[in-house]
This record gives structure tokens, sequence and C-alpha cells, in this order.
């Protein structure tokens, strides 16, 4: 692209961080609740929230 | 990312998006009561008080409920047995024929230590309606197959989204939610952010989705392969009519027997969608949480009851076991329910936000659309100095 200085094409690295470790954990959570009962239903619970906490963390620390 | 490449990434994302989109909210909305099928179904039953007796008493033999069943719906054959897996019950469906539609089958529950009728399986609720909706719009294997293409459709909307968000997030902090500049520019936030935290999720309940309009498919290679060569030596042979089938009871033991780890999971009978002509096929399932969903059938032969084959099914029938549960998102008890509306409900909204978004950017030329993904929003360069 031709505008944007070079400072800000920098973080474009770091562009999908938060997008692939939210990702990461959604993969653990679809397939540890496929794996077994109990504790890993419940790991998938916890890893399968983490999409609906980022939105949350977006409404309350990022919205302007 | 250079001007024609994002011209085609963005072309591809508004067509596939304008596509697929009416017919992916039809199916995230009638997704959502059907995420909690089995609980809507169980509020609106009568508990059955017979099912509460002594759970030691023995079970009567699949024979005599065969019999019971059949007197209940004289002139039909058997076609399918299955198992409740957290109470006594068997279902069984009947038919005119071993190889009638649908609409003619009858499935019924009975008791498997009483054989007293626990419940008719009947096709006229709301339940029903949503799952005929959402399986096939009410048109059969067509109608499933044109699912199947919105839902490739779908997974390319999905890439070429993620391909956008690239260039559009680049001057912006993850999660950035502009709420109060425009109404579009919220939108388009709220589109960005929910699209990439639920890609993962929508993903897989995407392509697992697409496998699973293509289940007759699936099992009809199976037949053609699988089966019909385990049963070669029978091909010539004329199919064993309903009346002279073997005991049910002794080809369920036969397979039980062949396989003591593993218990029978559903039984389909010879001519019908999931079994040769001349066999009982026993689908055995395993007995840990992840080989329970993946059968292994025991073909047994339907004239003296003994066993012809036990083969794993192959790979693709096996992806498409696994993409029933990863599509449902019942196999993780309820919260993993209540997780999978959620997703379902921000899909929703990525959905009307992207129709949103393409019906106030319609008429405008395209270079200044591109300029809005390249821009994170902003409509002029003029705004970004």
């Amino acid at each position: 692209m031709s505008s944007g200085g070079p400072g800000r094409v920098a973080r474009s690295g770091s562009l999908f961080a938060i997008p692939i470790a939210i990702g990461l954990a959604t993969a653990i959570g679809l397939i540890a609740a496929l794996t077994g009962d109990g504790l890993r239903d419940v790991l998938s619970w916890i890893t399968l929230s983490v999409p609906v906490a980022a939105l949350i963390c977006a409404l309350r620390y990022r919205r302007r | 990312m250079n001007r024609n490449t994002l011209r085609a990434w963005y072309l591809v994302h508004k067509w596939t998006s304008l596509v697929c989109t009416i017919f992916l909210l039809m199916l995230c909305l009638t997704g959502l009561p059907l995420v909690f099928h089995h609980e809507i179904d169980t509020a609106f039953q009568e508990p059955d008080p017979t099912l509460a007796i002594d759970a030691s008493l023995p079970h009567k033999s699949l024979d005599e409920l065969m019999q019971i069943a059949l007197a209940d719906r004289p002139g039909h054959a058997g076609l399918f047995v299955s198992w409740d897996e957290d109470r006594p019950v068997v279902n069984i469906t009947t038919a005119p024929r071993p190889d009638s539609t649908e609409a003619e089958m009858t499935l019924r529950s009975y008791d498997l230590r009483t054989g007293g009728l626990v419940g008719v399986i009947t096709d006229d609720g709301v339940m029903h309606f949503l799952l005929k909706l959402h399986t096939d719009l009410f048109l059969g294997l067509w109608g499933m197959l044109f699912l199947g293409l919105m839902g490739l459709l779908f997974v390319a909307a999905i890439v070429s989204g993620v391909v956008l968000y690239a260039p559009f997030m680049r001057r912006l902090d993850f999660g950035t939610l502009r709420v109060s500049r425009s109404t579009r520019l919220k939108w388009l936030d709220y589109h960005n952010l929910l699209g990439i935290v639920t890609v993962v999720w929508v993903m897989v309940v995407g392509l697992t989705g697409v496998i699973n309009t293509l289940a007759t498919p699936i099992v009809q290679l199976w037949q053609m392969n699988d089966v019909a060569q385990m049963t070669a030596a029978y091909r010539d042979l004329p199919p064993v009519p309903p009346d002279q089938l073997v005991s049910l009871q002794a080809a369920v033991d036969t397979a039980r027997a062949a396989a003591p780890a593993n218990r029978p999971q559903f039984v389909g009978f010879p001519g019908g969608a999931f079994s040769s002509p001349h066999h009982y096929a026993v689908f055995l399932q395993g007995t840990t949480p992840l080989t329970k969903g993946l059968l292994t059938p025991a073909l047994v032969d339907a004239t003296n009851a003994e066993l012809t084959a036990l083969r794993p099914l192959p790979w693709y029938v096996q992806a498409l076991l696994l993409s029933q549960p990863l599509h449902f998102g019942d196999y993780g008890a309820l919260p993993l329910k209540v997780l999978w509306a959620v997703l379902d409900v921000f899909t929703i909204i990525v959905l009307g936000s992207g129709i949103y978004l393409w019906l106030g950017r319609r008429r405008a030329p395209l270079e200044q659309r591109l300029q809005e993904v390249e821009t994170g929003g902003a409509v002029s360069r003029g705004r970004l100095a």
C-alpha cells in the first residue's frame, strides 16, 4: 500500500497475534470436549468463552 | 497488498457473501433453537412414569419388541432399530417396504423391559419444521446439496473476510469499536471484531455443516464400495424378504460376540439405506468418549445370523460421523450448547452488519469502497493525517 509511515507498517506483524491466540483457544475447546467428558468439558467451556471474553473486553476498554 | 489484490479479495468477499448471506441467516436463526433440540423436546414431553420403574428388570428380547412394533403397524416391515443412551428405550422405525421414503416411515419408542409404547416420534412439531428447513429447505437431497454449496460460498466469504481484516486493521488496535463517530463506522468495527473472534468456530461449524449435507452420497458411496465388497458372495442371491428374516436378537448377539468391548447403537435392516439386501448391519460404538461416535458395522447374514464381515468404516464415513457433534455442539453438556448459541448470535450480527454495510455503500464507486478497507474506515485519506 502506498500510504502509511514505516512506524505504522511495523505494527502489522502483530496484527493477527490476538486473533491467532483466540483461534487457538477455540480450537482447543472444540477438540477437548470431543476427547472426553468431565474436566475436558470444563476446559472446552473455558476456552470457547475466550471469543466472548474478547468482545466483552473490547466493549469495555476499546469503545470510543 | 497492492490495489489489484485488494480489489480481487474485496470482490470475492462481496459476491460470495451476497449470494450466501440470506441462506446463512436462515441457518443461523433456525440453528439457534436447534442447538437446544433435546432440551426443548424433553421440556414439552410428559415424563413417562413407567420409565422410572425398577432398572434391574430384565430386557425383553428384540424379537418380542419387533413383534410388538409390527403389530402396532400392520403391513409394515422393520427398517432401523436404535438404542437410547440415557434410558432403557429402543426406537423402532418401520415402513411398508425396506426402501420406503422417509414420509412413509413410522418411528416409535418402546420400553426395553416391558415392551410398552413410550412415544411416537412425529413430524409435525415446530422443531421438526425448523430441522427440515435447516437441513434441506423441504427439498430433499437437492436442498441439502444446495445448502452445502451455500456453505462453501460462506467459507470463501470467511477466508476473504480474514484477508480484508489485515489492511483494515493496519492502523487500529485489536478490538477497536468506534461507536460514536458514525453508524457505518460502528458497524464496520463490530463486523470486523465479531468476524475475527468467531472465525475458527464459524469455519468448523460451516465446514462440518457442508460435510453433513453430503451425508446421503457418503453413505451411498460406502454401500457401493465397502458393503458391496464385503457381501460380494451374496450378489446374485435374491433379497431376503422381510417375513423370512432370522431373529434380530440372534443377529445382534452375533455382532456383540464379535466385538465384546463395543455396544450396539443401531441396526440397519436388509435392503435399507444402511445395509445390504441380505444383511443386518449392526453398528457398534466404542465405549470411550472418543470412540463412541465412531461406529463399526458388523454385517450379519439375515438368513442364519452368522457374521459375514466386521470392518471399520472408511475415512469418509468417519469424517461424516465426526462432523455431526462438531456441527451440532451437543458433545459438551449444556454450557457448550450455550456457548454455541452465543457464537451463533455473534455470527448473526456479522451477517446482518454485512448486509447493512453493503446497502450503505453499494452505489459508491469501487475505488472509494476499497479505500475504506485500506484506511480502516476513513472515507478519505485526508482524515488520517
